[in-house]
């Protein structure tokens, strides 16, 4: 190994370097959870800068890490979405009541696990940087182990989460068989020879299912609505953007032997009805959610489903939509979060609809920052949600799918109301229960950043778009 | 004379993968839907051993094996302590049953 | 017939009828050990394989280690037998049935015209021998990344058990 390659997997290192000396902290000091947020915050920081750094490296560990490009263009995105959420949880789990040192342990463990899925080319890297981050997300749904919402919830995101690694599991087991191989390299260059195998077909389509399982599309979605109600909201925050970035790291990097040999797209039919029954379902559903984690878990199968458009599409265009829309997602729905996690109190109340009336007189800051994040995920002009649904949307009339952006289209103003009666009951409705929302410093930086996110993507798309296709060459 | 081939190991590991899928659609018990998710690990770990051997693939089939039983050793120490937890706060563990969170 | 084809017949026999044994058994203790003579024979099968090392992984860890704790938390949590499993609606067992029947047929299909060369049995004595040394050899090699990784996956496992079953609270 060289001093090159030495600093290429540095953001791998530090994190897990990170963990190490952060379990040591923990076991011999009591000061644990007082101390780790800021280092994990300081070492996601450093990880970002990091990876931004070696954006335009192409090189490879062992041919089972990708190391530069497209993975570190994701790490970029997954530290800074760690970043955010470590800051939103510091004064939430002391309301939650899991104020440990080891919750921010399990998270900076997850974030290791989504690294090795966005830099996988091997199918080994795939399934154990799944199964590290999946694992941490069971723990940390169900880390308050008193309260019957979070085990309820950790308890069917594991029954559900570990069903869909049997399917995962199983499809690389037929995978390899057919392929004789495990790296995915090999795989895509030989992916036409592969296709006349049905025992590949097959491989390939339970390896599918299984990962629509973790982004959450429509027919094997019912565990997210009471997983992402009844976890912790800084956890739903997490395991809803970047964790779901990383699922779909992994399905871009399986159908891009479409995008770059030519092979006809096989899947297309499966990742096209994926798309129109997420998009249609949740949106609808979504309407009648008085609870807003529930509402942005239906939110969240939307998006699911948007993104889907682009994987059906599967050309470099598409591609580069669903990178830059789940970029733009990872900062809206986290913002959104943030500002549930304030506005929550100690009972996991002041969740729906009702505790957000009159919040502009409470707090106007809060409440323009939720407008925008709620504005945002409508895919109103000029703000990120618009040009993620927009590139993915071209994506798919290039391809010649204009029905499918046309359901995009359909759910995305099916959408609108439900975002837009977030924002009504601030501005437009009166106060219905008195309490107060505590300050929260922390809170109010995770939400500022993801704001200020939101805000760069929408106004200057173009300049991370040309970097998301350079990356993508 | 009979010869035992990779179609034999194969079908074997579908057997057993498919009740492995019974099981876990079918039982409310959370563990044994744990039990039918063991089943299914393990007819894949069939899988991988068996092309590792005859499909001459040299050793990352066995490989693949040892880390799926390290990942089914995690999973269950995991997966029995919400089991426990969920049997100190609903006092059952009927998955059917645990549906406090609203719809 | 030789030796090898007996065993083979014999245990995988042994797995079938356990692993349906194992899902239709009403008690859960029942199951649990039903399970266990399941993986034994699973085990059989991977020295059949010249997978020894996976063999005794397979013993060690998956019959004494798991299900020792299967074991341990069903007598604990002290499950009473699943009322009504057997007479539960009949449409959705039915629905299961045919779903499990399908997958089987499916998979059943696909081997049965897989690709002939993959199918071929050309066992070389010397490639895929799992004992110890090799499979300790390729771990630390050619598999080191995903070693490590296992190495987190366990890690994190363990903070979890122990911060779900025995952290305090104040």
């Amino acid at each position: 190994m060289n001093q090159s390659t030495f600093l290429q997997i540095l953001p791998f290192i530090i994190l897990s370097a990170g963990i190490v000396v952060a379990i040591l902290v923990e076991i011999f000091t009591t000061k644990g959870k007082a101390l780790l947020p800021a280092f994990f915050s300081v070492l996601f920081l450093a990880n970002s800068l990091l990876s931004l750094a070696q954006i335009n490296v192409s090189s490879n560990l062992y041919q089972m890490l990708a190391l530069g490009g497209k993975a570190a263009f994701f790490n970029f995105i997954f530290s800074i979405g760690a970043l955010i959420a470590v800051m939103s949880s510091v004064n939430y789990v002391k309301k939650y009541g899991a104020n440990f040192g080891e919750y921010y342990i399990l998270l900076a463990s997850s974030v290791l696990g989504m690294m090795l899925m966005a830099g996988a080319l091997d199918l080994f890297v795939v399934f154990l940087g799944l199964e590290v981050m999946s694992i941490n997300f069971y723990i940390l749904a169900g880390i308050n182990r008193k309260k019957k919402t979070a085990n309820e919830a950790s308890l069917k995101y594991f029954l559900l989460g570990a069903f869909a690694t049997g399917f995962v599991v199983y499809g690389i087991g037929l995978i390899y068989g057919s392929a004789g191989n495990t790296n995915l390299n090999f795989i895509i260059n030989n992916f036409t020879r592969l296709l006349k195998m049905p025992l590949f077909v097959i491989g390939l389509g339970l390896f599918f299912v299984g990962f629509s399982f973790k982004i959450a599309a429509f027919p094997f979605h019912m565990w997210v609505p009471d997983v992402y109600q009844g976890a912790a909201t800084s956890v739903t925050g997490l395991m809803s953007t970047i964790g779901k970035a990383a699922a779909f790291s992994v399905l871009i990097f399986a159908i891009s032997p479409v995008t770059f040999n030519g092979a006809e797209h096989i899947f297309r039919p499966y990742f096209a009805t994926l798309a129109i029954l997420s998009t249609l379902y949740a949106s609808i559903v979504a309407i009648a959610q008085t609870n807003l984690k529930r509402m942005l878990a239906y939110s969240s199968i939307v998006h699911a489903g948007y993104m889907s458009i682009g994987l059906a599409a599967g050309n470099v265009y598409s591609v580069a939509g669903i990178i830059f829309y789940l970029a733009a997602y990872t900062f809206m729905n986290l913002g959104a979060f943030g500002v549930i996690a304030i506005v929550e109190d100690e009972n996991d109340g002041k969740t729906d609809l009702k505790a957000f009336a009159g919040l502009h007189k409470k707090n106007p800051m809060l409440a323009g920052f939720m407008a925008l994040f709620m504005f945002a995920l409508a895919g109103i002009p000029p703000l990120a949600g618009f040009f993620g649904k927009y590139y993915v949307f071209v994506g798919a009339i290039k391809q010649n799918l204009l029905y499918l952006a046309l359901v995009g289209i359909t759910a995305s103003l099916i959408s609108v109301y439900f975002y837009l009666r977030v924002v009504v009951y601030m501005y437009f409705k009166d106060e219905e229960e008195d309490f107060e929302i505590k300050t929260d410093y922390p809170g109010m930086f995770a939400v500022l950043v993801s704001g200020i996110f939101v805000l760069i993507f929408g106004v200057f798309p173009s300049i991370l778009m040309k970097l998301i296709t350079s990356v993508l060459r | 004379m009979i010869h035992v081939s990779l179609t034999h190991y194969l079908v074997v590991s579908a057997f057993l993968f498919s009740f492995g899928l019974y099981g876990v659609v079918t039982r409310k018990n959370a563990v044994m839907v744990l039990m039918g998710i063991e089943l299914i690990l393990n007819s894949a770990n069939i899988n991988f051993v068996a092309f590792s051997k005859f499909g001459n693939y040299g050793l990352n089939g066995q490989i693949m094996a040892l880390f799926v039983i390290i990942l089914a050793a995690a999973e269950a120490a995991i997966a029995l302590a919400i089991v426990l937890n969920i049997y100190k706060t609903f006092a059952h563990v009927d998955v059917d049953k645990i549906n406090n969170l609203k719809e | 017939m030789s030796l090898n084809v007996i065993l083979f017949f014999v245990l995988a026999l042994i797995a079938a009828v356990s692993s349906v044994m194992m899902i239709t058994r009403r008690q859960a203790v029942i199951s649990a050990l039903f399970l266990v003579i399941n993986f034994f024979a699973l085990a059989g099968i991977y020295l059949l394989l010249q997978a020894q090392f996976i063999a005794v992984v397979q013993v060690i860890v998956y019959a004494g280690a798991i299900m020792v704790l299967f074991l341990f938390v069903i007598m604990l949590i002290n499950t009473e037998t699943e009322e009504k499993f057997l007479e539960r609606a009949k449409s959705f067992k039915i629905f299961a049935i045919a779903i499990a029947l399908l997958v089987f047929a499916e998979m059943a299909y696909a081997i049965l015209h897989a690709h002939p060369s993959a199918l071929l049995p050309k066992i070389s004595e010397n490639v895929s021998n799992g004992t110890i040394q090799s499979v300790g050899k390729a771990l630390y090699t050619d598999y080191v990344v995903p070693f490590e990784a296992a190495g987190f996956l366990l890690l994190s496992a363990t903070i979890g058990a122990l911060i779900l079953a025995k952290k305090k609270f104040d």
